[in-house]
């Protein structure tokens, strides 16, 4: 004999499970219906050869062509380019927000906050408008006499790695700011206290117990660059082509859906490995927390 | 005034575990009607899942739970009317008093006017009468508690349950509001199931206690009954301060230290024993030995001054330590031995409580 | 200038000392925010040509904004895209934050993750995944099509800004609210929902202005009747410098400016 009402208390706890699971449902039908299912899509289409049978042809075809290779090298290097300035503007930004009191700290922040809330697109738009050959940095510098010809600012590496910094900066400052915000004070006091200078005391106790919510940062910037697309193709002018710039080229310029869903996948891939080298160090939370206002 | 019927709860093999963890291993219990019982034991005793479970928030494994007549256990909580009292009152912010005390009667769909009435009155019962309009923030904690409570009692349930509600305030706030809780308990006569881990509030409060600990009661009786007479080391300890001797059994006899023990009651357990000495019931001797006590021989290793008391530490021949408690008087302060000094105790026989020593049977 | 000399924190470092600190901290706020504002004189300028300070100023490239049958047709798109994505990101990812943060099961740990993934998954995969997907199932240029891929955008942030809200909130009050009477449904309704109706609001802002700013998707599956505004300024840019571009930013800036302040407002009253 079973126990006294076990059988109908476990169809009661399923049934409540069953409900709440319920208001999740809707959420993850649409992720599943207009994410997971096209790339799954994807991901069999990268396994299709061009007449149709399957094969890894795609993806040979990533190994043996010398200028994917350097796309994925263009693509990490202007990634760890822009994480690390992020890293070098963003940090000690960050550092003055947390200690200033929370008034004047939010205040400063809306100006991490505008430009985290404005359209990407007219963010670089501003930067064509600032860097182009007759755009106004150009105009200023020639009128000034800094310089004489119109310099090369923008539709190159340099432009690109510029805009791409202006437009990670917030999501590397949100979580670091937030998570310095939340380191106690008492260690700095406490570390005053036992003879530790301003230096000591910032890189001996401060900087270990910020680093967390600077890997969040830097984690997040790293991953939405990898897979950056406007951009690079506003400011890169042709000529900085990133991994996003090419799988959209594959598909609108040659139709190349095989090489595109490759090329997707292992980018996709990458930025997995990354995500889950990165939840090794500091708990995924973290990435997720610092985001929105 | 509020005052309400009253129903009795059997909660009946009530089983509940967290993976292998038992929160509650087959738990028994019934609450009579119109009585106030606490559920006293330490934090993860399961006395709050057990309280959660009469709630209707945690659903048991198995089990039956019956208020008076009828079977409650798969009744959503929100139909249990059950009135419950949270540990941080969980009064609703967005809401003043009146609305807060109001809301359980509006979900019932009370006119207007009866509910102004009925919160009123409900007000008044907790001593808030002309709160209403406040805000929750306005609030000291006390008066906090009281809304909660107000708000617990004003559809006029016939069970309250109360978890720990009175943990978040101070000492002398809390002492108050625990002879208030009860004499609002005797007024409006609800069946009361009162959760706490201080053993004072629940000896002080209650018609009967229930020790729990590891997912078991332990023992269910009045205050007295449990102070006096433990079931076990385990409430002896957590129930009052003591020391334990160890005690040897031939027969109806029972020895400690080779001295035959003068006792009133014969314990029920089989085996050898252990003495349940209180500090406050072993009696300071002069130079002689009375024949009616039983005597323990020791040294003085501490006197510690507690204000209204003073603790007397001694180790006896033995080596068990025991602790004696007085009243801090003047002379008994002055004529208290030092330490180092010989000193030797009495125990009356009716305060000679012997348990069974689960070790060593 | 005697405050040099003061402490600017509790171990007493004068300011003398950090003055390095702020002035990183003032060029790093003026490179996030100046370069952006330069589209607003530029909108107002009656050249053509890139000029600054302009050198006459008129409302032209308003006019040929406003005008414009393209343009304006455009911005209601977008318009419409981003309430319709509002009103179905908000509930979804309301009910599903809900859901997961009360149910403390085995699957939240995989449900997590998933409404989590548009976030980190690149865009322009999603973009032609979508559009893959849309081909067959004939959403290409609809509305239904845009709005349905911004709300799985949106979802996530929705997600993350009511769960946060639910970790500050004393759940307490809704297992209090049941014991008085109240179902699960009502006392979510009476006693949560009016706790976290901000963070509901900062999370309806966010998707608004997620599809509303959203480019990549837009250019996949949009086009037709229903181009985004954000599909016609990409296009627009990559021929020429259009000045009527400086007018749309200027009005886009504006827009995220106000959201941003209401945002702001809604989070003071919180506290």
């Amino acid at each position: 004999m079973s126990a006294l009402n076990a059988d109908e208390l476990r169809r009661d706890a399923f049934r409540e499970r069953l409900a709440l699971f319920g208001l999740t449902l809707p959420a993850l039908v649409l992720v599943t219906i207009t994410m997971i299912l096209p790339i799954a899509w994807l991901f069999s289409l990268s396994l299709l050869a061009d007449d149709g049978s399957i094969s890894l042809e795609n993806y040979r075809r990533l190994v043996e062509q010398p200028s994917y290779g350097r796309i994925f090298a263009t693509t990490f290097e202007i990634s760890a380019a822009a994480t690390a300035i992020c890293v070098l503007l963003g940090y000690p930004l960050a550092y003055l927000l947390s200690q200033l009191s929370p008034r004047v700290a939010n205040l400063l922040m809306i100006g991490v906050l505008l430009p985290f809330w404005t359209s990407i697109l007219v963010r670089t738009y501003a930067w064509l408008v600032l860097l182009q050959r007759h755009g106004l940095v150009n105009t200023w510098g020639i009128e000034l006499g800094l310089w004489d010809e119109p310099l090369p600012l923008v539709y190159n590496p340099g432009g690109t790695l510029l805009g791409m910094v202006h437009i990670m900066l917030p999501f590397l400052i949100l979580p670091l700011y937030g998570s310095m915000r939340a380191i106690d004070r008492n260690y700095l006091k406490a570390a005053a206290n036992l003879g530790a200078g301003p230096i000591r005391a910032f890189w001996q106790v401060f900087f270990p117990l910020s680093l967390p919510g600077l890997l969040a940062g830097s984690t997040i910037v790293f991953i939405l660059c990898l897979g950056f697309y406007i951009t690079p193709a506003m400011l890169g002018g042709g000529k900085v082509i990133m991994v996003a710039n090419r799988v959209a080229n594959d598909v609108e310029l040659f139709f190349n859906w095989g090489a595109a869903s490759a090329l997707g996948v292992v980018l996709l891939v990458a930025t997995m490995i990354v995500l889950a080298v990165a939840s090794r160090l500091t708990p995924l939370g973290r990435i997720f927390g610092g985001h929105g206002p | 005034m509020v005052r309400a019927a009253s129903l009795p709860i059997y909660a009946h093999q009530i089983a509940k575990s967290y993976g292998r963890v038992r929160a509650l291993d087959q738990v028994d219990l019934a609450v009579r009607s119109g009585e106030f019982l606490t559920l006293l034991g330490p934090s993860g005793s399961g006395k709050t899942t057990l309280l959660m479970v009469l709630a209707g928030f945690i659903r048991p494994d198995s089990g039956s739970l019956r208020f008076g007549e009828t079977e409650m256990i798969r009744v959503a909580p929100h139909k249990r009317d059950v009135g419950m009292v949270f540990q941080n009152y969980a009064l609703f912010p967005h809401m003043n008093v009146a609305s807060n005390v109001g809301f359980p009667l509006r979900l019932r769909r009370v006119s207007k006017a009866d509910i102004a009435a009925r919160v009123e009155q409900a007000l008044e019962t907790v001593q808030l009468a002309g709160y209403g309009a406040r805000g929750i923030e306005q609030l000291s904690g006390g008066q906090r508690q009281r809304v909660a409570l107000a708000r617990a009692i004003v559809f006029e349930p016939r069970i309250l349950l109360m978890d720990e509600p009175l943990s978040a305030l101070d000492k002398q706030l809390r002492e108050h509001m625990q002879i208030e809780l009860r004499r609002l308990h005797d007024k409006l006569g609800m069946t009361t199931v009162y959760v706490t881990h201080d053993q004072r509030e629940a000896l002080t409060m209650s018609d009967r206690v229930a020790v729990i600990s590891q997912g078991r009661v332990l023992q269910l009786d009045a205050p007295r009954r449990l102070y006096e007479h433990p079931a076990n080391r385990f409430v002896a300890e957590f129930i009052g301060e003591s020391a334990f001797l160890p005690v040897e059994r031939t027969g109806d006899s029972f020895f400690h230290d080779g001295h035959r023990l003068k006792i009133r009651d014969c314990p029920v357990v089989d085996g050898n024993c252990l003495l349940m000495l209180r500090p406050e019931r072993l009696q300071l001797l002069g130079a002689t030995a009375p024949d009616h006590l039983n005597i323990l021989r020791g040294t003085v290793e501490q006197v510690v001054y507690q204000g209204d008391s003073f603790q007397l530490q001694a180790r006896l021949a033995d080596g068990s330590a025991v602790a004696l408690r007085g009243v801090s008087t003047q002379d008994a302060m002055a004529t208290l031995p030092r330490p180092g000094a010989p000193v030797m105790f009495g125990l009356a026989p009716e305060d000679t409580v012997l348990l069974a020593d689960e070790r060593r049977k | 200038m005697s405050w040099l000399g003061r402490s600017a924190t509790e171990t007493q470092i004068p300011h003398r000392s950090r003055l390095w600190l702020y002035l990183i901290t003032g060029l790093v706020l003026a490179f996030l925010v100046l370069p952006t504002l330069v589209v607003i004189p530029m909108s107002f300028s009656a050249s053509q040509y890139l000029e600054f300070p302009p050198r006459e100023w008129s409302f032209r490239w308003y006019e040929s904004y406003f005008q414009s049958d393209k343009w304006m047709q455009a911005t209601a798109t977008s318009l419409k895209a981003a309430s319709l994505t509002a009103l179905l990101a908000t509930p979804l990812g309301t009910m599903a934050a809900y859901g997961l943060f009360q149910s403390r099961l085995r699957f939240t740990s995989l449900a997590m993750p998933l409404l989590l993934t548009p976030i980190i998954t690149p865009v322009v995969l999603v973009g032609i995944g979508v559009f893959y997907a849309y081909v067959r199932l004939k959403l290409v240029n609809t509305l239904v099509g845009i709005v349905l891929a911004h709300s799985m955008l949106a979802l996530p942030l929705v997600v993350l800004v009511v769960t946060s809200a639910l970790k500050s909130y004393d759940m307490n009050q809704e297992t209090a609210a049941r014991s008085l009477g109240a179902s699960r449904l009502r006392a979510f309704l009476l006693v949560t929902l009016p706790q976290i109706r901000f963070a509901i609001m900062t999370a309806a802002v966010l998707s608004f202005l997620t599809s509303f700013d959203e480019v990549v998707i837009a250019l996949f599956v949009s086009g037709g009747d229903n181009s985004t505004l954000t599909r016609n300024m990409f296009n627009a840019l990559r021929d020429q410098i259009d000045p009527t571009i400086a007018a749309i930013s200027t009005v886009m800036i504006l827009v995220s400016s106000l959201l941003l302040a209401l945002s702001q407002i809604l989070g003071r009253e919180r506290r």
